[in-house]
C-alpha cells in the first residue's frame, strides 16, 4: 500500500480551487447554520432549559451544536461528491491515473476535511463577533481537534454510501432518513439528557454526539461525557470509518 | 513486440455478456480500430485493457503488463480519451491538464513545458485559462486528447474520438491522430462506429459485434473479400444477347438481374464503364443509366453480420433496453 503525497495534494488543490471559485457554496454553507443559530438561539434565549446550567445562555450551548451541525452536512457531502465526478466523468481520470486508491481517499478526505474546518471556523468567529466567548487558545485548539475529527468520520461515512450507490438520486433519502436524525439526536439543540431512554440510546450510537460534546467541553466548559472520552470515541469512530470508506471506495468499479 | 495482446477476453454483466470471448493483439506502433455499433462491446474492451472494469475471464496485456496483475504498471504506460467527457468543468484547460501531469508524478518543470506543447498541438493555447465549462465540445474533446498525451504513453486509447462532432473538428482530429501515430509513433487503438473513420485511419480493424470479433484484417483486404467495385447498369430493350456478351469477359466476377438493372462485380469499375457502354448499342440494346459502387466498410459489416450497422444498432437496443445500455455503455 503506497502513499503518493503528490496525488494527495493535486486532489486537495483541486478541491480548495473549486471551493474558491463557487461563492454561492461559500454563502450557502454559512448561511443555513447561521440563521439557525440566529433564530434557534433568539426564540429560545428566555427559555429554562434542564441541563443548560445557569450562567451559561441557550445561545453559548447552542453555538458548538451549530458548529456540528454545519459541518456534518457538509463532510457528509464532501463523501458522497465522489457521485457528482462519477456523474461528470472526472471519476474516470482520476481513477486511471497511476496512484494508490488510498491516495486518492485520503486526497479526497484532506480537500473535503480541510472545507469544512473553514466552514466550522467561520460559523465559530462570527460567533465569537456576535459575543460568543472562547476562553482561550487552547480549548480553541481542543475545539479543533474535534472539528478535524467530526469532518473526517462524515466523508468517510459519505463514501461509503457514495460507493452503494450509482448516482445522486438517493441523495434526499440519506439526508432525510440519516443526516437529519444524527443531526436532531446527537444533541445539537439540547442535551441528550431530555431524551427518552430508549431515544438514548440512539444519540450514544450518533458519532456526532461525541464531537459536539467534546466541543462543549473545550469550549464552554460545560459537558455530558468528559472530553477524553469524547476524543477516544470519536478518533476510533473516525478511524473505522476512514478505513471502511476506503475499503469500499477501491472495491467499487468507477464505471 | 506486442503493445496490446489479449487472449479470449470474456466480461459479463449479470447475465448479459458484453465482451464474448475475444482474441486479437496489436503491435506497437499501429493504429488498430475496432468498428461495430453501439453496444457491440467496444468500450467494455477498453475499459477492461486500461484497468477500469475488471475482467470476467480471459487474459490481456498491456505494454508487456498483466492488466489484473499490473494494474498500476498499465495505468503508467496508457493514455485515454474516453467517450464521454473526463474533464473538471470548473478548473481552467490549464489546470486539468497540469491535474493530470501531477497525478502522474512528473516534475513541474516538465509540465509546463509539455502543458504548452500539447495546447498548441491541439491549437487551445489562447483558451489555456478558460474555464471549461465555457469551451465547446470539439474544444473539450481537443483538451482530452492533449491530456491523453502529456505524460508520452506507449500506448493510446481513443474510445469514439470524433463521436458527435461537427465534420470539420472530426476531420482535424482525425489529422492530429494520424500526426501522433506516424510522427511521435504512439500506438493507437480506436473504437469507432463510424466506417469512413476506421477506413481513413486504421492500418487494422477488428469488426467487433454482439461481444465477438467477427473480421479482422486491413481494411484494404477486408474490402476485397466482397469482391470488387459493383457497377449496375439500367437496360432499356432486350438482355439476351448483352448477357451473352458480359458472360465472356473474364474480368467480371459476378453477375446479377436485380429490378432491371444489370450488376456486375469487378476490379477498377470506373475504368471499366466506358467499354460496358459501348458495346450495348451493337448488341441490341441502351443504357439508361449506370451506378459505380466502389466498397465500404458497410459493406463489408454487412457481408459478415447480414445486416447493416444501423439495423443492428436498432436490433439491439430493442433486445437489451434501457438497463443494459447503462451497464454497458459507461
Amino acid at each position: 500500500m503506497i502513499i503518493n503525497f503528490t496525488a494527495i495534494y493535486v486532489l486537495w488543490l483541486r478541491e480548495m480551487k473549486r471551493f474558491v471559485r463557487a461563492k454561492s457554496r461559500i454563502i450557502g454553507m454559512l448561511a443555513m447554520p447561521l440563521l439557525f443559530l440566529a433564530f434557534l438561539g433568539m426564540g429560545f434565549s428566555k427559555m429554562a432549559i434542564p441541563g443548560v446550567e445557569g450562567g451559561v445562555g441557550y445561545i453559548t450551548f447552542l453555538v458548538p451544536g451549530i458548529v456540528g451541525m454545519g459541518m456534518l452536512f457538509t463532510s457528509m457531502f464532501a463523501g458522497i461528491s465522489v457521485l457528482w465526478d462519477r456523474e461528470f466523468g472526472f471519476l474516470k481520470e482520476i481513477m486511471i491515473a497511476p496512484v494508490s486508491r488510498v491516495s486518492i481517499v485520503l486526497g479526497r478526505i484532506a480537500g473535503g476535511a480541510t472545507t469544512s474546518l473553514i466552514q466550522g471556523m467561520a460559523i465559530l468567529l462570527i460567533s465569537m463577533v456576535l459575543g460568543f466567548a472562547v476562553t482561550s487558545l487552547f480549548s480553541l485548539a481542543l475545539a479543533v481537534v474535534f472539528m478535524f475529527l467530526i469532518s473526517t468520520s462524515f466523508i468517510g461515512l459519505g463514501l461509503i454510501f457514495a460507493s452503494k450507490m450509482k448516482d445522486m438520486q438517493g441523495f434526499n433519502l440519506i439526508m432525510n432518513f440519516v443526516i437529519f436524525p444524527m443531526f436532531f439526536l446527537s444533541g445539537a439543540l439540547y442535551p441528550i439528557d431530555n431524551l427518552p431512554p430508549f431515544i438514548k440510546v440512539v444519540s450514544y450510537i450518533d458519532p456526532l454526539t461525541y464531537g459536539i460534546d467534546g466541543m462543549r467541553a473545550s469550549l464552554i466548559g460545560q459537558s455530558t461525557f468528559p472530553a477524553a472520552l469524547d476524543f477516544a470515541v470519536l478518533l476510533c469512530i473516525s478511524a473505522v470509518m476512514v478505513f471502511l470508506g476506503a475499503y469500499f471506495f477501491e472495491k467499487s468499479e468507477s464505471v | 513486440m506486442y503493445a496490446i495482446k489479449v487472449d479470449k477476453l470474456i466480461r459479463k454483466f449479470n447475465s448479459f455478456t458484453a465482451v464474448d470471448g475475444i482474441s486479437f493483439s496489436v503491435e506497437s506502433g499501429e493504429l488498430f480500430g475496432l468498428l461495430g455499433p453501439n453496444g457491440a462491446g467496444k468500450t467494455t474492451t477498453i475499459n477492461m485493457l486500461c484497468t477500469l472494469l475488471k475482467t470476467t475471464s480471459g487474459s490481456a496485456e498491456v505494454a508487456g503488463f498483466d492488466v489484473n496483475k499490473s494494474r498500476e504498471d498499465v495505468r503508467k504506460s496508457i493514455g485515454i480519451v474516453f467517450q464521454d467527457p473526463a474533464l473538471d468543468n470548473k478548473l481552467t484547460g490549464k489546470e486539468n491538464l497540469e491535474f493530470h501531469g501531477m497525478m502522474y508524478g512528473m516534475k513541474a518543470g516538465v509540465i509546463r513545458e509539455r502543458v504548452r506543447d500539447v495546447l498548441a498541438l491541439v491549437e487551445l493555447t489562447d483558451k489555456a485559462d478558460v474555464l471549461v465549462e465555457k469551451y465547446s465540445g470539439g474544444m473539450k474533446r481537443r483538451l482530452e486528447i492533449a491530456r491523453g498525451l502529456i505524460h508520452r504513453p506507449k500506448v493510446l486509447f481513443l474510445d469514439e474520438p470524433t463521436l458527435g462532432l461537427d465534420a470539420q473538428t472530426r476531420r482535424h482530429i482525425w489529422e492530429y491522430i494520424r500526426k501522433l501515430n506516424k510522427e511521435a509513433g504512439v500506438t493507437i487503438i480506436l473504437t469507432t462506429h463510424y466506417m469512413e473513420e476506421a477506413d481513413y485511419l486504421c492500418d487494422r480493424i477488428a469488426i467487433i459485434d454482439r461481444g465477438k470479433i467477427i473480421a479482422l484484417d486491413t481494411p484494404k483486404k477486408l474490402k476485397d473479400v466482397l469482391g470488387g467495385d459493383v457497377v449496375c447498369l439500367r437496360i432499356e430493350g432486350s438482355t439476351g444477347k448483352y448477357m451473352k456478351f458480359v458472360k465472356t469477359l473474364k474480368w467480371i466476377k459476378n453477375h446479377k438481374m436485380r429490378e432491371g438493372e444489370l450488376c456486375l462485380t469487378m476490379d477498377h469499375g470506373e475504368k471499366r464503364i466506358p467499354e460496358l457502354v459501348c458495346a450495348a448499342p451493337k448488341h441490341g440494346m441502351t443504357i439508361s443509366s449506370v451506378d459505380l459502387h466502389k466498397p465500404s466498410l458497410e459493406d463489408v459489416f454487412l457481408y459478415f453480420t447480414g445486416k447493416t450497422i444501423r439495423e443492428q444498432e436498432a436490433d439491439h437496443n430493442g433486445f437489451r433496453g434501457p438497463m443494459m445500455r447503462r451497464g454497458h455503455g459507461m
